[in-house]
């Protein structure tokens, strides 16, 4: 009989730390290195606009990540990530427009857009902005409050399924209407952009770009671990089982709202701190990253690589992405096809994504091995 | 208004013309001539000298003037060019004349012209037999009001039988009356624009109760000023209903938009269980082969263009019930059971489409005019003009509601229906031909989307990205009104309909909007089951 | 949540007066139809009592007003003589010291037979607890007791999902009895299990009256006999007999109602 275990379950094994290792080693040091060391036409060289695109993947899988929790693990569909994420961006956002200082193009101590709409001081939402610690802070206490809030009234009523997915819609849409109001106070339409620097260093020099990148894959470490300590732990037992069988959860002593109010508010906290990261990374934070669509995107990644496995979630937002990066270059108009026929096939040929389909080749090679995990496992 | 009344003024005038002749009046010839001359003090004066006399002959050579269409030549006289360029007709004489058009020259206006030459113009129109043209008229004068026009208006009242016209030129009458020396003729005045006045006068009465730096009223007389007051309160309670009844309507509007687009919905989802994100692509579908069918009119059947509607609606229907049967046998039914799939899936099935119609149909808006039956509207109390279109979407929704009530409640299909979503397995067990069923009522609820498809065409844009924007309010309608009901689908959206255009303008369209989503989430978190919920057992399952 | 730490374990119950339940006066109705009327049940301390009636009768309707599943209309529950049960949501309720097995068996199916067991042990049952706790030997040692009991000592790693019907009515029972409530409500525990399993099961509610108090809904009578002291029937939301079994089955309202059926 294998080794029985009970409370917290290892949260690794020896050859899975040495492939984490190894792949920290690359993004984490290679890639910085064949971007900086190697000269301008040498054929070793990383191209420098590639920097900030695999900035981008490093925060989608942090988002994918977040999802997998509250959906592969708590069976809750969100499809309202975005709003947390753009929230986490607005607040960087913010602090990247008061950093301009009064290099805009009105030479204002305010930031260009209430230049323009002639507002003659700051809104009391945003002060404070102005210091890095509290706008990062805000970052991710903003998403993390609006999703306590939210999922508090939600779960207290025993919202489940497709109601709480279709509500979470709601939601969106409705910040998205209202951050594209002018008058809300977050530049409407065109949002937060032109951000001059970070921290006292600009945001156009190679070594920012790559030092955002390097933060941004530590921040996904740090994400990969919590997660991982949360599904190897009790806990993470108790989420999977709220999402199986919640009543019976609840029959044995446990309150599902606090757990899938800790797994919820959790995410979303995880959603603003990828948002954050994003937003200097890309240079711009706008209402459309909180329409619907975006939202349900983010569920695909998931959905693709294989929810309800780390890995599975974080490898599904790199093909989905680099595949969109791919066509929305090639074939501009093949990809929403693409993307339309993906959300089609994984539902119904590979509800487990690409993990399950890899497990299930392996199965068939080695017929009499059983899955390795039960917490890995995905209800079809 | 009949000829005779029309000849009887003609007649008055006449005779009112010839009483103030023997006062030495200018000579209607002469005045006429005035109109072609070089300077524009002269042509004022004309003008001037015309309104004095009053003459509806002059009314063509004013037109003219205004139309630049007026031609005078070196010999006093004066000719009128129709629209063609190529037809003079003498402006004395009225009869068609031969000249050269190179030799004549027109007399130049400015806007100060302009200002005077249009109440005249609208005062001589009061006696044309087209009402139209006599209500626009009336509101020219009611527009700018000046004391010459008062004569004119009261005769003009005495003949006029138009009750909309009588109000405006009665309107436009107590303006001027209201500048009046006789404290009795202002205070008629006052309380006539009490009665009928909108909120354009209510400043001009404000006004009156305007006191200057030594506390002097602008108006004198008490009683008068006590009028104004009354009046003031009546008009604003009038304006008030009047935005109160728009308001309603427009929600009423709003409403049915909502419940075509939520109706279909509330059968796939309430009925069914199915999630189908790809439900607002079946309005847009609906919409673009209203599209089509027009298209398809305009070139084999332009004649009757105006009736495509009654081909559009039926193809819409078939369209996307077809669409929608296709997508239930090819994708949806093998997600029965997995509701959050099949929301994924269908999510993708909208991208499809919505790529494909972008690619067949090019990313711009498309244009659906309304039939000419459907445009213009009904005005049914003053400043409330209700558009043709939105009434036929109320009646249309209505009329669409029934109907599905009926295929429900009434006809086999509904039984049918209604046992399979009720009981699968028993109704599989009475040989029932459940996956059959399944189909047909997808196909229903689709093509019932495709009918509010085109509903949406005949009032907004038409673009690939329609049914985005309807997606999220039709699944809040159905949750709203309780999942699995159709009446509390009506009910949602009626209600939903008329907040929202209540609160546009409190909080304006985005705010409202806003609000309502704000509402809705936490009424859903509240009752869950929506306003009409069970209760007891088949609830808590 | 406050109400959680008010009771949050059962030494809280008081049961001086020899009761542990006091249903008092409950009424139901689910759209006029009254599944429990004017209800009255005594429970004492250690007693094993079997609750018997026909389809319909209020049987699962009382099970889920005791347990928090269905709030009462009108009338009072108190465990012991001081926790109001109408007050306490589902889990609180548990954690006083009441447990349930469902008539259909439920069991956490992607679970492994052993994590379903230490799920359902007594423990801090809060979320930073679950985080970053870890399960102590003395909790370990009582689920493999448990497990030990209910046979299942030699599947502890199966998934549940895998189990056969027979196996998951025993972990649902391992699983109450790991959670060592006070009061037990077991709801068709033999359903579907072999005349050797019901055997077996009814040697362990019995023997856990005593130390425990056992409340059994079966349908089974012949169950029913081997194990009862103590029966109520139940009709139309009424408790119509209270007894021995053998008086019950002489009552004229019961032969009534069971031959009416």
């Amino acid at each position: 009989m294998p080794e029985l275990h009970t409370g917290r379950h290892p949260m690794h094994s020896a050859r899975a730390w040495w492939l984490l290792a190894c792949f920290v080693a690359i993004a984490a040091v290679m890639v910085p290195v064949f971007n900086l060391v190697p000269d301008e036409d040498s054929i070793w060289k990383l191209p420098d606009f590639l920097i900030p695109l695999f900035g981008k993947f490093i925060c989608y899988a942090i988002v994918a990540l977040a999802i997998d929790l509250i959906w592969g693990y708590a069976g809750i569909l969100s499809l309202g990530h975005g709003v947390f994420f753009a929230l986490g961006g607005y607040a960087m956002g913010m602090y990247l427009m008061r950093s301009i200082g009064t290099e805009g193009v009105y030479g204002n101590e305010l930031p260009d857009f209430m230049v323009f709409l002639d507002w003659k001081e700051l809104p009391w939402f945003w002060y404070g902005f102005e210091y890095f610690a509290f706008a990062f802070s805000m970052a991710l206490v903003v998403p993390g409050a609006l999703a306590f809030g939210f999922g508090w009234l939600a779960f207290r009523s025993r919202i489940t399924g497709v109601y709480f997915s279709i509500i979470t819609q709601a939601m969106t849409f409705a910040f998205m209407l209202l951050f594209f109001r002018n008058d809300t106070g977050f530049g409407g339409n065109n949002g937060l952009t032109d951000f001059k620097r970070i921290l006292g260093i600009s945001l156009q020099e190679p070594g920012t770009r790559v030092g955002l990148y390097v933060v941004s894959v530590i921040a996904l470490l740090g994400t990969y671990l919590a997660c991982r300590y949360i599904v190897c732990s009790k806990l993470g037992r108790l989420v999977t089982a709220v999402r199986d069988a919640e009543t019976k959860l609840r029959f044995t002593g446990y309150d599902p709202l606090q757990y899938k109010l800790f797994v919820w508010t959790f995410s979303a906290v995880l959603c603003g701190l990828a948002g954050a990261l994003y937003v200097p990374q890309v240079g711009i934070i706008n209402p459309s990253e909180m329409q619907p669509a975006n939202s349900i995107e983010m569920a695909i990644w998931v959905a693709v690589g294989g929810r309800g496995t780390l890995v599975g979630a974080v490898a599904g937002a790199w093909l989905v992405n680099a595949t969109k990066s791919w066509f929305t270059v090639a074939a501009p108009e093949t990809w929403l096809y693409v993307l339309g026929g993906t959300f089609i096939l994984v539902t119904l040929f590979a509800p487990r994504g690409l993990v399950g389909l890899l497990e299930s080749v392996r199965l068939r090679g080695r017929a009499d091995s059983t899955s390795p995990t039960g917490s890995e496992e995905v209800d079809p | 208004m009949k000829l005779p009344g029309f000849m009887a003024i003609v007649i008055t005038m006449a005779f009112a013309g010839v009483e103030v002749r023997a006062e030495e009046a200018p000579d209607f010839n002469e005045a006429l001539q005035g109109l072609g001359s070089k300077s524009r003090t002269t042509i004022l004066k004309s003008i001037d000298q015309l309104s004095e006399l009053n003459d509806p002959r002059s009314l063509s050579a004013l037109e003219a003037l205004l139309g630049k269409r007026l031609r005078s030549d070196d010999h006093d006289g004066l000719f009128i060019v129709d629209e063609s360029g190529e037809i003079f007709v003498d402006a004395l004489t009225g009869e068609e004349v031969r000249v050269d058009p190179d030799s004549l020259k027109t007399p130049r206006i400015n806007n100060r012209v302009r200002r005077s030459l249009k109440p005249l113009i609208a005062r001589l129109r009061l006696r044309n037999p087209d009402v139209s043209i006599r209500l626009a008229a009336a509101e020219e004068l009611e527009n700018r009001p000046s004391a010459d026009a008062a004569d004119s208006i009261r005769l003009a009242l005495e003949e006029e039988s138009d009750q909309t016209v009588r109000n405006v030129l009665e309107v436009a009458l107590a303006r001027i009356e209201l500048k009046s020396d006789d404290p009795q003729l202002r205070l008629g005045a006052v309380e006539v624009l009490g009665e009928h006045g909108d909120r354009n006068q209510e400043a001009e009465l404000v006004a009156l109760l305007d006191q200057n730096e030594d506390g002097q009223f602008a108006e004198s007389d008490p009683a008068v000023r006590e009028a104004a007051q009354s009046a003031i309160q009546r008009i604003q309670r009038t304006a008030f209903l009047n935005d109160m009844a728009g308001h309603f309507f427009y929600g009423l509007s709003l409403a049915s938009v909502l419940l075509l687009a939520a109706l279909g919905l509330a059968i796939t989802f309430g009925l069914m269980g199915v999630i189908n994100m790809a439900h607002g692509e079946m309005l847009m579908l609906g919409a673009y082969t209203t599209y089509v069918v027009i298209g398809l009119f305009e070139q084999h059947l332009l004649a009757w263009l105006d009736w495509y509607l009654l081909i559009a609606v039926p193809t819409a229907f078939l369209v996307c019930a077809a669409v929608g049967m296709l997508l239930e046998r090819g994708v949806i039914r093998f997600l029965y059971g997995r509701p959050l799939e099949t929301l994924l899936a269908t999510w993708g099935i909208s991208l499809v489409l919505i790529q494909t119609v972008r690619l067949t149909f090019g990313a711009q808006n498309v244009e659906v005019a309304n039939p000419s039956w459907l445009s213009g509207g009904y005005e049914i109390l003053s400043g409330v003009v209700l558009p043709w279109s939105r009434i036929a979407i109320v009646m249309f929704s209505i009329t669409t509601v029934a109907v599905v009530w009926w295929l429900l409640q009434r006809t086999r299909l509904g039984l049918y229906v209604r046992a399979v979503t009720q009981n699968r397995e028993m109704a599989a067990g009475l040989g029932i031909a459940t996956s059959r069923i399944d189909m047909l009522t997808f196909g229903l609820g689709s093509g019932i989307a495709g009918l509010g498809g085109v509903a949406l065409s005949q009032v907004g844009n038409v673009g690939p990205e329609l049914g985005r924007s309807y997606i999220v309010d039709s699944f809040m309608v159905v949750v709203l009104g309780g999942v699995g009901n159709i009446m509390g689908t009506v009910v949602a959206a009626l209600g939903l309909g008329v907040l929202n255009k209540f609160l546009e303008p409190v909080s304006g369209a985005v705010l409202g909007k806003i609000f309502v989503l704000g509402f809705l989430i936490l009424f859903i978190q509240r009752r869950p089951q929506g306003i009409f919920a069970l209760k007891g057992r088949a609830a808590e399952a | 949540m406050s109400a959680g730490a008010r009771v949050l374990d059962s030494s809280r119950v008081d049961t001086h007066q020899g009761g542990i339940l006091y249903v008092e006066g409950v009424s139901v109705a689910f759209d006029g139809f009254k599944a429990l009327d004017d209800l009255n049940l005594y429970l004492d301390e250690g007693e094993l009592r079997c609750i018997i009636g026909p389809n319909g009768a209020g049987k699962t309707t009382l099970m889920d007003v005791i347990t928090g599943k269905t709030r009462p209309d009108t009338g009072t529950i108190f465990f012991g003589s001081n926790v109001d049960l109408t007050t306490l949501e589902e889990h609180e309720i548990v954690n006083a010291g009441i447990g349930r097995k469902f008539q259909t068996p439920t069991v956490f199916e992607q679970h492994s037979v052993l994590e379903n067991l230490e799920v359902a042990a007594k423990a801090n049952k809060r979320v930073w607890s679950s985080l970053f706790g870890t399960t102590s030997a003395v909790v370990r040692d009582k689920i493999l007791e448990v497990a030990e009991t209910v046979g299942l000592a030699q599947t502890l790693d199966r998934q549940a999902g895998n189990l056969s019907h027979g196996q998951k009515q025993w972990l649902e029972i391992g699983m109450l009895l790991a959670q060592d409530p006070m009061l037990l409500l077991v709801d068709e525990p033999v359903a579907g299990m072999s005349q050797h399993e019901v055997e077996r099961t009814g040697e362990l509610l019995s023997g856990l009256a005593g130390s425990h108090t056992v409340v059994v809904v079966e349908h089974d009578m012949e169950f029913i006999r081997s194990i009862a002291r103590k029966v109520t029937v139940l009709h139309q939301g009424r408790v119509i007999a209270e007894g021995e079994m053998d008086d019950v089955q002489q009552n004229p309202d019961v032969v009534e109602v069971y031959l009416g059926e």
